[in-house]
């Protein structure tokens, strides 16, 4: 139903047609309401399916749905109760008796991600240009690169910290090697885009007045397509800390490991000052990020 | 490097005519190099607080190259009725995970935006808590919710939909955000009101994007959903770990491959059907 389609028109603003043709612009209009309208059902239909199919194989139980769900809510009420029973907030001190120990673990993830991320990056800065079609002629090498990448970023990145975790031992480098190499796979793919949609004006005119290739990536490419990287690299940083906060859990470092412990043993109070530090360390280092994009492109909004 | 032979006068006189570009100003010039600096030192830093020395990463190196060695050929070893039960199980998770997400957040998102809902407190509180709900990490949602419900799928579901709640929730307000007001204005102009300005007005202008977003969402979090079994939320994740912690190196690189054949179907049909929902 469109309205006002119906609506009066005033004869002066709007020409009518007469209604013989009117008529086969509405039967029209209809016919192909009517099969966005069929097509939109049989996705739904298939979604249900396919819902249903799923519920079945991960042992969905609405009603046992129901009857937990007074679980979760008093999970959250444990969470927010010290052992003496008093709630959390009447005594912070409390609350937070390991912050000293909390805090060392929570900024060696942050150096985690730090160090994951700028060595990830460099990776991709190294990579896209022989990734990317403006750089790069020969197709096999192109290839060669871009299924790296993708297999760097397709593979979730705790199995890399699992497999790593067994190479080299545990600690924080298989970790922060887990995150520098799943942040290659995917800053790559970007950084391959940003390259290919670089203007190739500059570079052809370092070559043309006797540049190298790397002197044209260097003068030609890299100006343009420095802050754009940057940017990503940003943003890239924000998704590595929160990977970084969970690595702990394969052995890989970081505040997860103290988590996990918590998590396992019960320590309701420790479990919620942990994740309300994780938190807010997440949160500030997102507007922080966020405020230094926006400084990277002044022009735009965001 | 030939090319341009430019005489010492020419020059000269290109810096004489051009002088901010021959003698950039001193922030430019040393504002560069310092950030370098400071990003390298806080970066060596780094390596030496976290014990990541040439020698370990040698050692893992080579160690690392012998396990990969020992992947090939990728091989089951006679649990391939099993794995496939699991990658059905991790498909599962991610789809009833998504769409629980996707379902509880479009309302949530309409709330949290500033063209829906004028009121700057309720866009606030709402955004804010999307952002605590998305920066706790899938994993701990596991955990949280396997203390609920329990080992098994069910708890992967619940937290594969939770940590994408926040997720969604923020993207599709931003999403309803950038809509232009043009067709609201019409519909209220011949007469609709609040409802059907969003009904008429909105709708159709978001929900193909907001439709793309969680297909995409549903792919991502079929990585999300192979990893969670790890700490007993169902799905491949579990048969990973035991292979990589008993050294079955050929079971494990088969079950990477399942994981990465998997997503790249996935990642064909739906790029194929957001091609198809914005045509």
């Amino acid at each position: 139903m469109t309205p006002g389609r119906d609506a009066p028109a005033s004869p002066s603003a709007v020409v009518l047609l007469p209604d013989d043709r009117l008529g086969a612009l509405r039967r029209g209009y209809d016919a192909v309401g009517n099969r966005r309208r069929l097509k939109l059902l049989a996705g739904l239909a298939v979604l249900v399916l396919l819902a249903g199919v799923s519920a079945r194989i991960a042992e969905i139980d609405p009603v046992t749905m129901w009857l937990k769900f007074g679980g979760f809510t008093s999970y959250f009420d444990r969470l927010a109760t010290l052992d003496s029973g008093a709630r959390v907030w009447t005594d912070p001190v409390e609350w937070f008796w390991g912050l000293k120990k909390w805090s060392l673990l929570l900024g060696q993830t942050l150096l985690m991600a730090y160090v994951g991320t700028l060595w990830g990056a460099v990776f991709a800065a190294v990579l896209c240009f022989a990734a990317s079609r403006t750089t790069r002629r020969d197709g096999r090498v192109r290839f060669a690169a871009l299924r790296f990448l993708e297999f760097c970023r397709t593979v979730p990145v705790l199995v890399f910290a699992l497999i790593f975790v067994v190479a080299f031992g545990l600690g924080a480098l298989p970790g922060v090697l887990a995150l520098a190499v799943h942040t290659a796979g995917s800053l790559g793919k970007l950084f391959t885009e940003v390259v290919e949609n670089a203007d190739g004006n500059p570079a052809e005119g370092v070559r043309a007045s006797g540049g190298s290739g790397i002197q044209a990536i260097r003068f030609g490419v890299l100006p343009q397509v420095l802050s754009s990287f940057a940017s990503y690299t940003l943003l890239r940083f924000e998704i590595n800390l929160r990977d970084a906060t969970v690595m702990g859990f394969v052995g890989a470092g970081g505040i997860g490991e103290e988590l996990l412990v918590a998590i396992r043993r019960f320590y309701y109070s420790d479990v919620s000052a942990m994740l309300v530090l994780i938190v807010l360390t997440v949160v500030a280092l997102d507007l922080m990020t966020e405020r230094l994009r926006g400084r990277l492109f002044p022009g735009e909004a965001r | 490097m030939k090319g341009l032979d430019l005489t010492a006068e020419e020059v000269a006189g290109l810096a004489a005519r051009h002088p901010a570009l021959m003698r950039p100003a001193l922030r430019d010039r040393v504002g560069g190099p310092i950030l370098a600096l400071a990003l390298l030192g806080l970066f060596v830093f780094g390596l030496w607080d976290l014990d990541i020395s040439p020698a370990r990463l040698a050692g893992g190196t080579v160690t690392l190259v012998r396990f990969l060695a020992l992947m090939v050929p990728p091989d089951p070893l006679g649990h391939a009725v099993l794995f496939v039960q699991a990658l059905g199980e991790t498909l599962a998770i991610s789809l009833l995970g998504t769409l629980t997400a996707a379902v509880l957040a479009f309302p949530a998102g309409l709330v949290a935006s500033r063209n829906v809902v004028a009121n700057p407190v309720i866009h606030h509180v709402a955004r804010r808590i999307f952002d605590v709900i998305r920066s706790i990490d899938v994993l701990v949602w596991a955990l949280v919710w396997i203390g609920v419900v329990g080992l098994g799928p069910f708890a992967g579901v619940l937290a594969i939909a939770c940590s994408d709640f926040g997720a969604l929730g923020k993207l599709f307000s931003e999403t309803v955000e950038t809509t232009g007001h043009r067709a609201r204005e019409g519909v209220r102009a011949a007469g609709g009101g609040a409802i059907d300005e969003v009904r008429f007005g909105l709708l159709p202008q978001v929900l193909p994007v907001i439709a793309g977003q969680a297909l995409y969402f549903f792919e991502s979090n079929v990585r999300a959903a192979a990893i969670i079994g790890i700490v007993g939320a169902g799905g491949i994740g579990l048969h990973l770990y035991e292979a990589i912690r008993t050294l079955e190196w050929r079971e494990v690189s088969f079950l990477v491959l399942m994981v990465l054949v998997s997503v790249a179907l996935i990642d064909t049909v739906s790029s194929r059907l957001r091609a198809a929902m914005r045509g």
